[in-house]
């Protein structure tokens, strides 16, 4: 018998894995941007059981305003980095001082 | 027991496929593993009764986040042995920070509590109930506003990917402001001094 508890967890270690990956490819924006969409996935599993298992349907709703907003957000993500590629000709973080930060 | 074959199945896919998007060598791989993650949520989404979520992600995600996503990385010419050289050093932090934070989350959420939240509702309607409907009948009428917003952002998400990425020239014809603002009388009128001349007629 499926409980919420292991749509929960796996939704949970798949967000820890993409922390995971944030620090591992700090250098590659590329993979940065992967690894926030494995974030979002992992947070509408999460929405998706809930509204499962609520009976309830609004969490579903609450996903798809989700994934249209990645959605957006990942197209002006890719399009700031190409830019970005073409400017710089390269894609490292450590590369992109030009601001001090 | 169906049901958690095919939970495990998937589950056990997309946390294989997640490892593999942060750890390969080549991004295109990264972003293909990635494509297979977004397919077993899609089936742990059917499993949840939520067929038109499932395969909107198939369609939207699949079909074009990860196609752009791939685009991109056969565009750019990544110099892949920079980019990669900290990864050894990072990855005992990375590692301990998730294997922490995953211990603690599973703690929460794996707990009595949790168990207790019995499938109800969405799950005991009959053959009959079609989730889509249900959704867009939900998205039309109390989540009206917030739909319109959502399509506002998407054309925004488009006008600035396009002027972002934009490399031509503009070619259309356009006034210069500052230059029509900033013009003096001389640098039109021109006064000449003439003499008058008889029409011969």
């Amino acid at each position: 018998m499926l409980t919420l508890s292991h749509f929960l967890i796996l939704a949970a270690v798949l967000f820890c894995i993409s922390i995971a990956g944030i620090f591992i490819n700090r250098k590659n924006v590329l993979l940065l941007l992967m690894c926030i969409e494995l974030m979002l996935l992992a947070v509408n599993i999460n929405f998706v059981a809930f509204s499962h298992f609520l009976g309830d349907i609004h969490g579903q709703v609450f996903v798809f305003f989700i994934l249209t907003v990645a959605a957006a957000e990942s197209a002006i993500g890719l399009a700031i980095l190409v830019v970005l590629f073409r400017n710089r000709d390269t894609i490292n973080v450590e590369d992109l001082d030009s601001m001090k930060g | 027991m169906f049901e958690q074959i095919i939970f495990y199945s998937f589950g056990t896919m997309l946390l294989l496929s997640a490892l593999m998007v942060i750890s390969v060598r080549n991004p295109v791989y990264a972003a293909l593993f990635l494509v297979l993650a977004f397919f077993s949520t899609s089936a742990i989404w059917l499993l949840l009764r939520a067929e038109f979520l499932a395969i909107v992600l198939v369609l939207v995600y699949v079909g074009a986040v990860m196609v752009l996503f791939l685009f991109v990385v056969m565009m750019l010419d990544i110099n892949l042995a920079r980019l990669r050289a900290g990864f050894m050093r990072y990855l005992p932090a990375g590692a301990l920070v998730a294997l922490v934070l995953a211990a603690s989350m599973v703690l929460v959420v794996g707990g009595e509590g949790f168990n207790e939240i019995r499938e109800s509702g969405l799950a005991e309607r009959g053959p009959a109930y079609s989730n889509t409907a249900e959704l867009g009948e939900a998205l039309f009428t109390a989540y009206l506003y917030p739909l319109e917003i959502a399509g506002a952002i998407l054309l925004v998400a488009i006008i600035a990917a396009i002027a972002l990425t934009q490399r031509a020239k503009r070619e259309t014809k356009a006034q210069n402001p500052d230059a029509q603002v900033a013009v003096r009388r001389q640098d039109r009128v021109r006064l000449v001094k003439m003499s008058s001349e008889r029409d011969s007629e």
